[in-house]
């Protein structure tokens, strides 16, 4: 059975960023240092609603952290992803690679 | 653990060869995603490459130049022309990318690069006022160089390590007798976009 030798490979998959967006947001800040709201959602090519719905989701689970301040009179917020939020992403990667691994495997 | 139906989250199917297609696929968003926000430059590597050919073919008309003068007017028409290929590619591959560029690395780039340029142009005007155009060649190759390590500060590797080159030869033309001024303006404005424009092409999505 494939898929049960599959379930007895991997770890246990963290359903906080299995999500398309908050997967997005979490590999973006991977890579810089911190991004601002507009700058991620143009990236990720979403609405300001969903980002934020995600983003606060990220947030409270401490995957991100958020500042706000003000450029001038617009309002900025910047978003850096946490050491747990680095740590749950390298863990997903491990996961989707044991995924592939045990599926090639059985 | 029930991983079939995780992963069929937000995906109608949870056959195990499309898990293995899905968990291949979340890993290919995932180094896309890195890529665009992270190793993404909004320089083009080939609109570099044209600003080279522009920066050799500059040098072969400022060499036949017949006074300081023309050869002032050679590179400031050359500075202009480059300076439109550069800005005209860097729009079309940030849209291409789906990048946001003034929002974006951009905006970042404009905010490092601009200041020591505009104290380069000042720059020029007094020194050309002055009569002092030996001066000229290094003031440019080291406040260009200058430009492109701030602006580059926040894009790839190769942007920055481009402009301390710039900056190097800038060092050599104030200390090199001025008739090699020309020459390293074709080493810099030519050679290096020529030579870095292929490598950010290559390494960094055109």
């Amino acid at each position: 059975m494939r898929g049960r030798r599959a379930e007895g490979a991997v770890p246990e998959l963290d359903r906080l960023i299995h999500e398309r967006v908050r997967l997005g947001i979490v590999s973006a800040l991977a890579v810089s240092e911190s991004m601002t709201f507009n700058d991620l959602k143009q990236l990720l090519k979403t609405t300001d609603g969903n980002l934020s719905v995600h983003a606060r989701k990220l947030e409270d689970a401490d995957y991100i952290a958020c500042s706000k301040s003000f450029e001038g009179r617009l309002p900025r917020t910047e978003y850096r992803l946490t050491p747990a939020g680095r740590r749950a992403l390298e863990r997903y990667l491990d996961h989707m690679e044991a995924l592939i691994r045990a599926m090639r495997e059985g | 653990m029930p991983l079939p139906a995780e992963l069929g989250q937000n995906r109608p199917t949870a056959h195990p060869r499309s898990l293995n297609a899905h968990a291949i696929d979340d890993l290919r968003y995932i180094r896309e995603t890195m890529e665009r926000a992270g190793s993404f430059t909004a320089v083009s590597g080939w609109g570099q490459v044209v600003v080279g050919v522009i920066g050799f073919a500059a040098a072969l008309l400022a060499l036949g130049s017949s006074s300081a003068e023309s050869f002032v007017r050679t590179w400031i028409a050359a500075a202009v022309a480059s300076a439109a290929v550069a800005g005209l590619s860097m729009v079309l591959k940030a849209r291409r990318a789906g990048v946001p560029l003034l929002s974006g690395p951009g905006r970042k780039f404009a905010l490092g690069f601009v200041p020591p340029l505009a104290a380069g142009a000042l720059l020029t005007a007094a020194l050309y006022r002055a009569g002092l155009m030996a001066w000229l060649p290094p003031i440019w190759l080291l406040l260009f160089g200058a430009s492109v390590v701030a602006g580059g500060a926040f894009s790839v590797r190769a942007v920055p390590v481009m402009g301390f080159c710039f900056m190097l030869l800038g060092a050599c033309a104030l200390v090199a007798p001025p008739a090699w001024g020309n020459c390293l303006m074709a080493a810099g404005f030519g050679g290096l976009h020529l030579v870095f424009g292929v490598i950010i092409a290559v390494k960094h999505g055109g």
